[in-house]
């Protein structure tokens, strides 16, 4: 067990490759309580959010939800979240439990009074729910409705008493959902999905095959690969910054880096025999440093070394040899390809 | 946890077994192999490279973290073992015999009177264990 951003997490359960393989291939229940939880509330919390985040949430339906960056003015990521949109004046906003209070504080500062701003993150646990027999599980547990929900939905729930929401959100690049559950109910829903799940291979997942599971994804991880000193343009994720929306914050310095062109660019590569990148490490093509490791493993469905890391451009185009330095031991060549690094079959 | 009798240990997790004179066998700990968890890959030294004590020799990788492997003591690389290119889980399965590393010939013995006894490292890990504890 490993603390995490004051929460006590297991990083495995009965080993990674294990549980990643289940969530693959039956399904896999994560305890993400550490997740922190925002809500805006009132009659001006949409024109609020809306200026706060790069996506466009006044386009999005209530009932919907939208993945976005929030940024800097210099458009470096302050962190990245999902905004579930109940309504125009009822915005419920997952944030990283490693940014959690920045996130609150950046959140209260640029809403200026104009709308509540609730930091709910101690009322709420959070169970992720993944893996292609995860829409039954759910169902089964929450209800047949739940089984309708098209990606990125949510439906507010009852279980036994308690109001949850459940959400077609996840990590992991799977069918199935994410639970957000009042803390007093959740053990309580995590037996029962454990219990209800038994023949559809259910298990808990770990901290270790989250991250496997989203970097075979390219999904990225704040810390990682984004931080305050990327943008969106950068990271590969251009298509949540939605310029044309009206006025936000970053939206000039996007805007900017937009017309001048990327230098650099985040990517996923293959690494070509043994040697596993792993978060600093530098990138070459020939004697030049070209950028460097953001996350890397070895990915337990294709069995090879994979990684995403930053390169300056042209270099990210998919076919590049790009070469990873393994801490000066010896330079493992990789292939640069186009995300996602598993595809579904 | 094993902790063989006669072996020597770092405070950085390898194992040290005097094969002949100026000749010696290196791996990592039981401890270190346990903490590492299942190892897929494994970075070694060019034979015939020369090492000083404290030095990088070699990098473990395992599914959760890299780590890198010291030289307990100085000489030159005289043997690697080949197996861990093919199995490295090997470390894991048997870290103290079939899971060394690799073999050292040195000038001086006596270097290995400055490495810990096994008593020395069963109580450095029960000391670890415990902080880890807490």
């Amino acid at each position: 067990m490993v603390p995490f951003a004051g929460y006590v997490l297991p990083i495995q359960y009965q080993g990674i490759a294990a549980e990643h393989e289940r969530v693959r291939t039956a399904v896999g229940l994560f305890d993400v309580s550490h997740m922190g939880e925002v809500l805006f509330r009132g009659p001006k919390a949409l024109a609020t959010v809306q200026r706060i985040v790069t996506n466009d949430v006044a386009a999005a339906k209530p009932g919907k939800a939208v993945y976005t960056p929030v940024c800097l003015p210099t458009g470096g990521i302050v962190d990245d979240m999902i905004v579930y949109k109940e309504a125009d004046d009822r915005l419920f906003i997952c944030v990283n439990a490693s940014n959690k209070d920045k996130d609150f504080r950046w959140f209260v500062e640029q809403a200026a009074g104009e709308c509540e701003v609730l930091d709910l993150s101690d009322e709420y646990a959070q169970v992720a729910v993944q893996g292609p027999n995860a829409p039954e599980l759910l169902a089964r547990v929450l209800g047949e409705d739940v089984r309708g929900l098209k990606p990125f939905s949510f439906l507010k729930k009852d279980f036994r008493g308690a109001d949850v929401i459940v959400a077609t959100t996840g990590y992991t690049g799977e069918p199935g959902g994410e639970v957000y559950v009042p803390n007093g109910a959740a053990s309580a829903l995590w037996n029962r999905l454990l219990e209800a799940g038994k023949d559809l291979g259910v298990g808990p997942i770990g901290l270790g095959a989250r991250d496997t599971l989203r970097l075979e994804m390219k999904y990225c991880l704040y810390g990682n690969d984004i931080d305050e000193t990327t943008t969106p343009l950068e990271a590969g994720i251009g298509w949540t910054v939605k310029l044309g929306k009206g006025g936000f914050v970053g939206r000039d310095a996007l805007l900017k880096q937009q017309r001048e062109g990327l230098k650099r660019s985040l990517v996923a590569f293959v690494v070509e025999g043994k040697g596993i990148p792993r978060h600093e490490y530098p990138l070459f093509v020939g004697d030049r440093q070209v950028g460097h490791v953001t996350s890397g493993t070895l990915s337990p469905s294709l069995g090879v070394p994979v990684g995403l890391g930053y390169v300056d451009v042209p270099n990210d185009r998919p076919g590049t040899v790009i070469d990873v330095d393994l801490k000066g031991m010896r330079r493992a060549p990789a292939r640069v390809v186009e995300p996602p690094l598993y595809k579904r079959p | 946890m094993a902790v063989p009798k006669d072996y020597r240990y770092t405070d950085s997790h390898e194992w040290v077994r005097i094969e002949e004179d100026n000749l010696v066998t290196v791996g990592i700990t039981d401890y270190a192999q346990e903490k590492l968890g299942d190892i897929v890959s494994v970075e070694l030294p060019r034979l015939g490279d020369e090492v000083e004590r404290g030095e990088r020799i070699g990098m473990i990788d395992s599914q959760k973290a890299s780590s890198e492997v010291f030289a307990p003591v100085s000489g030159v690389i005289a043997e690697v073992n080949e197996l861990l290119n093919d199995d490295p889980a090997v470390i894991n399965s048997d870290p103290h015999e079939e899971g060394w590393i690799v073999r050292i010939e040195v000038e001086e013995i006596e270097q290995i009177d400055d490495l810990m006894s096994a008593d020395d490292y069963e109580e450095l890990i029960g000391r670890l264990d415990e902080e880890d504890a807490d």
